[in-house]
Formats: C-alpha cells, structure tokens, sequence
C-alpha cells in the first residue's frame, strides 16, 4: 500500500527525523491560509499524488510571495500531473503540501528495501541524491552505498556513522546523520514497509540534516496489526478496477492490449499473458482469480474485464487441480449468460475433469472456442481480436 | 528415488483443525503412501483428540517424540505462521512445508534470521508455495496428486498452477517426474532454486531439471550461474513475466537494489548463458526437456 509524501513525513516525525514545517491542503484557500501561518519568504507548493517524479513533471513550485503560493496551487490543485511513473494519460492531483522553505546546501539520497538474497532490509544511500538517482545507480552504481541489517540488533551507530561518511556528511552533522538514518530504519521496520525513500535528504546551510521528501510503501499482508497505516489509504490515487476486484478476491492489473485473460494462479497468469504476446497479441489485463474459480468470481472477473472500452476478446485459461474443470465450466457459462456477453470467448482448461468440463461448453450452445493448449488458445483468442 | 521425501517421511500437520488444513489433509493422507505418512497434526487446544484418526499434540515437540514425525506441513494462518515454522525448527524437524500464504515480510526476516544465526539445519520450503511431492509415494501440499507420474525429471518453480502445467505436460509426453519442488514466490523464503538444483544433481533418480522462474529477484540467474560450473544433468527454464508492466515496479529503490536485473529477458539471457535451454513459449516446456535428454 502508498501513501503520500505528508503522510510519510508524518511518520518519520514520530521517528525522529527531521521534516520541514509542512500543512496539508485541498483547496487554494486551504493553501493560503497555511502558507500565511507557516510564513514566508519562501514556501513550496507539491503536489501530492502517489506516483514519483512530480518535480520533473511540474508539480513542484517554488513560491517567493503569497500571489505566488495562490497561482502555483490554483495551477496545480487539478492538474494531470503527468510523471514517468504514472502513464501517459497522468494523475489527477487532489491534494497539496505546502511546506516551508529549506536552504538547501547538499541534495543526498537515502533509501531502504529488503534485499531477497540477504533476506535483510537494505539501506541504500549516495551522496547524488535528487531527481535523477535512478540514473545515478544505473550509470555509476559505485555511488550507491548499501548497509544490510541484522534484524537482531538494528542499525548500529557504527553502521550509519559510516554509511554517513561515505555519502559526505560532515564531521559536524554526523550525530544528526545517525539520528536520521536510525530514524528512517525505526520507521520502516515497526510500520512493515515495503519501501522508505527521502530523496531529497537535505545539508543545509547551518550544518542540519532534514528529509525535504518521504516516499514509503508497506507490506499489504501485515496491514492487518497497523490500523494507523490503513487509515492514510487514498483510493482516489488506486485504479477502480483494481479496487472492485480486490473486493471479490481478485488479483487484477490493468494493461494496454485488447485481449482478457482470466487464470488461476499468479505464474499461470503471467505465462498466459506472455503466450498472448508471443503470438502477436497485446494482454487488456493480468487477473488471477486464485484457488476457487466460483461461479460469482468468474461472473465478477468478467465484468471487471468488460468495464475496458478497449476489451475485445477473453482467453480463460485455468488449470483445474483441486478445482474440477466441471466446476469452472459451469461458472463460465452461468458468467457469459449473466453478462450478456458479446466478445469472443476463448476457453482452456486442464486438470481434473476435463473432458466433462469441455462437455458443458459445448452443450451450453454458447460460442465458446475451446483449446488444448496455451499456445492454441492464445493463437485462437489472438484471431478472434483481430477480427473483432 | 526423489528428493526432501519419499515414503519414509513422517508428517505432522500444523492447522490441521483449520479448513485448509483438514481439506488438503485428506487429499495427502488418500495420495499413495499417505496413510503411513500423515501420523500428527498439532493443535494446543485440541491436544488428545484425533482427526479422522490422525492424533493430535499439544505440540511438534511432543508430535516427534511420540509419533517420530521428521518434517511438517504449515496451514496456519498467516499471522501464527511465523511462529509455527519456529516452532518445527527448535523441534529440529528434518524438513518444514510452509504453504501459508500472506506472511508478513518482517516475520520471516526475522525467523530466517534465527534459524542462521543457530545454525538450524532444519530444512524450510516456502512460504506461500505449493508445496512437494514425489510421485507414487508421498505428496506433502496443496497440488494435484493425479497429474504426475513417478519418473527420472525434477521439476522446480516459484509459481503453483503454473509447475501443475509443466508437470502435466511431462506427464502427457511420458516423463514422470522425481520429485517436483513449488519454493514459493514470496520475498523472503527458504529453499531457492539453487539448493533445490543442487539437490536434484546429487539425486541418482534424476536425470534433468525443468526450472521455472518468474520476475523479480536474482534466484534465478545464482542458479544458472552455478548450474553453469557445477550441474551434471541438462536444466531447461522458462521465466514468466516477459509482458510484466515496468510500472508495477517498487519506486526507485526496487529500480536501485536489482541494478535494472530481474527482468525476465535479463533471466532467460543470463540462464542461455550459462547453458541452460529456455523457452518463451510455455507449452513447450515438455517438448524442450525432452529434446535434451541424452
């Protein structure tokens, strides 16, 4: 799950790290108001969406005068702030930060992730932090440092001292450099996040150490013991289908193509939707509908599927293991009756049954085409889009 | 022969009160040996009862000394999951089946982290995974028994439905299978690829490997690498997520700590690499392997 930039902020306040003074905002007034309290000269208008790369894209303003912190928001409150990590047609933005203004001396880069070979959570940091880090680590990947923790003791005061050092803290700011790489790693372990980023983390002029920027993400599976995580939930910033589908279970990605795919298991799924390309056809979606295809999941997946304008066939592809190939069929068919559906409909199944399962297909006189094979399905349901 | 079990393995089942655990209970217990098999289930609160006749303990401990059990299957929910792979480990189970899916990553930081530093020799496979099976004589999991066939292939994935295709595809074309390895596909997990390879290159009753992948991670190419040195049987791979959107990606750091790897192109390159066949196509994992049977 995301959050955005003020909430993460929030968080790593508790945690003792430094932030700038910061108000939340929705509306320009909102904006105004927080700016005349936070006072001048200099504020800084941000946009919050949950995707990255906001500064690049023009959600990020400087602001010397109150007029200027006014048609800065007025800009940006409503935009489609367009990033490389929000697709082409951009994100809305609904909320604001406005914070004050820092005094930037030297732009560092902090991060953490955990690391599936080391099994640890992993801290990165380099002392070329700002917009283009992912360019720093592709080009220069000596400039990234990485401490992997031991879960038992934490970061130590040696480890982050160093990590400190390496990124060009100076002697004087390293307390403070510690206080906030312990901070962050605090942070990140006791809310279960995924991912922790402050790019920038800021030197400024008189020698502190604070986080202009906080990215974090956490782990879904332990959301359940962090109702205080769950409740910064924005699902404005979440793609409605992928909500309506995780409402019945289901596991479903939005994707560019024309063709859907419906499969049991996430590999499956992954392997249907490669086949598809393979055969020269583009994926609509990725769903995977998990162990019980019910005849209500496959009738909720298929309406999901239909609510793309761009949707011009279905391949369901499921290998019936514990589930019955029978089962699945007659879910199928209760599904295309209950939709009313119009596209064409490609169906593989294996396992358990199958012959049976293929049976009820056929007797439903419904125009499924059937297949024995991925590849076979995925050339069928490939013909079919293309003639539709 | 086979791999991690064979008809002499003794199974407690920890959840086996739960749903699940009771359901896939059943369908291992009634799979070839299985009766001789599944000996325990653990339940606290049940202890001294029975399910269907399979007796139930206070504890693994206890499922151990009183019923010999050498290895566990986990059921149990993901927030007592953690806890119950601890619990197999200090009972120095030979083996520990995790199929729950939904841990939290910190968890299994931490239960990992124990298990090196103690130097626990307990074998753990998963989380989050389909679990094991040697054809004919024992299935410890949730996958279809019926599919598979005994024979000379291993077979080893991250994924679940998608080994019961590569399985069922060996079985059409009339290659049993070993033992066939599911090792799960969450972050932070036991057994990888590697250990299952080099597991499978020791076994006399093997003669090649079907090894699937999926993106994300570097498991995949550590064991091409050292398959590339060490294997003395032919590996052949496929590696899911070639259409993946990039944008799904964790932020910057997930970009930073794989350094741009984990790409299934970069797998599928690195894996031809170091000589092992892949394929783009997944129904031809069959055909592949046997086209490089010697």
């Amino acid at each position: 799950m995301k959050i955005h930039e003020y909430q993460g902020k929030e968080i790593l306040k508790k945690y003792g790290v430094p932030v700038p003074r910061g108000v939340p905002c929705f509306s320009v007034d909102e904006a105004m108001d927080a700016a005349k309290t936070l006072g001048g000269p200099v504020w800084v208008v941000k946009a919050q969406i949950h995707a990255g790369g906001r500064g690049k894209g023009g959600g990020v303003k400087l602001a010397r005068s109150l007029d200027e912190v006014k048609s800065h928001a007025a800009a940006i409150l409503g935009m489609q702030l367009k990033t490389h990590q929000t697709g082409p047609e951009g994100q809305k933005v609904r909320r604001l930060l406005i914070e004050e203004g820092a005094d930037i001396k030297k732009e560092l880069y902090v991060g953490m992730v955990v690391d599936r070979a080391t099994q640890r959570v992993c801290l990165m940091a380099s002392s070329e932090g700002g917009m283009d880090i992912e360019e720093v680590a592709a080009r220069t990947p000596e400039k990234i440092h990485k401490v992997f923790i031991d879960p038992a003791r934490g970061l130590t005061d040696a480890e982050a001292d160093d990590v400190a050092v390496k990124i060009g803290v100076p002697a004087a700011s390293l307390p403070q450099a510690r206080a906030v790489l312990q901070g962050l790693y605090k942070a990140f372990w006791e809310t279960d996040a995924s991912l922790a980023e402050i790019n920038p983390l800021i030197l400024t002029g008189d020698g502190r150490v604070v986080a202009l920027d906080a990215k974090m993400n956490f782990d879904a599976n332990a959301l359940y013991r962090h109702p205080e995580i769950v409740a910064m939930r924005d699902l404005d910033e979440e793609d409605p289908a992928e909500i309506e589908a995780s409402k019945f279970d289901l596991s479903y990605i939005q994707l560019d193509g024309n063709i859907g795919c419906l499969v049991n298991g996430a590999g499956l799924a992954m392997a249907t939707m490669d086949t598809i390309k393979l055969f020269g056809g583009e994926p609509a979606n990725f769903l995977d509908v998990g162990g019980g295809a019910t005849t209500e999941k496959v009738t909720e997946a298929f309406k999901i599927m239909l609510r793309n304008p761009k949707l011009q066939a279905i391949l369901v592809n499921i290998f019936g293991g514990i589930m019955r190939c029978d089962v699945i069929a007659e879910g199928v068919v209760a599904a295309s009756r209950a939709v009313g559906l119009k596209v064409p409909l490609v169906v593989r199944m294996k396992g358990t049954n199958e012959d049976l399962g293929k049976k009820i297909l056929k007797d439903s006189g419904l125009p499924i085409i059937s297949a024995d094979t991925m590849a076979e399905a995925a050339q069928k349901v490939v013909a079919a889009a293309n003639k539709a | 022969m086979s791999i991690l079990i064979d008809k002499n393995t003794r199974v407690v089942t920890q959840g086996i009160t739960g749903k699940t655990g009771q359901f896939h209970t059943r369908m291992c217990r009634d799979y070839a040996n299985g009766r001789n098999c599944f000996v325990a289930g653990v339940n606290p609160k049940k202890a001294g009862e029975d399910f269907e006749g399979i007796p139930i303990y206070g504890s693994v401990k206890e499922a151990k000394e009183k019923a010999g059990v050498n290895a566990s299957v986990i059921y149990v929910p993901p927030a007592g999951a953690a806890a119950a792979i601890w619990e197999a480990v200090e009972a120095d189970l030979d083996l520990v089946i995790c199929i729950t899916e939904g841990i939290p990553v910190r968890d299994m930081i931490e239960v990992r982290d124990r298990m090196r530093k103690q130097n626990r020799r307990t074998i753990l496979v998963g989380p989050n995974c389909p679990g094991v099976i040697t054809p004919d004589e024992i299935k410890i999991g949730i996958m279809p028994g019926h599919i598979h066939r005994k024979g000379r292939i291993g077979v080893v994935s991250r994924s679940g439905t998608l080994t019961y295709e590569a399985v069922g595809q060996l079985t059409e074309l009339g290659l049993g299978q070993s033992s066939a390895v599911g090792i799960g596909g969450d972050p932070v997990n036991g057994l990888k690829h590697i250990d299952v390879l080099k597991l499978f290159n020791e076994d006399p009753g093997t003669d090649a490997v079907v090894m699937i992948g999926e993106i994300g991670g570097g498991d995949e190419e550590v064991a091409a690498q050292w398959a590339k040195e060490h294997m003395k049987k032919p590996v052949v791979g496929f590696i899911a997520g070639v259409t993946a959107p990039p944008g799904k990606r964790m932020g910057h750091a997930g970009a930073i700590i794989s350094g741009g790897k984990g790409t299934a192109q970069e797998k599928l390159a690195v894996m031809e690499a170091c000589g092992i066949k892949t394929t783009k196509n997944p129904s031809e994992l069959g055909s592949l392997l046997k086209s490089v049977l010697r």
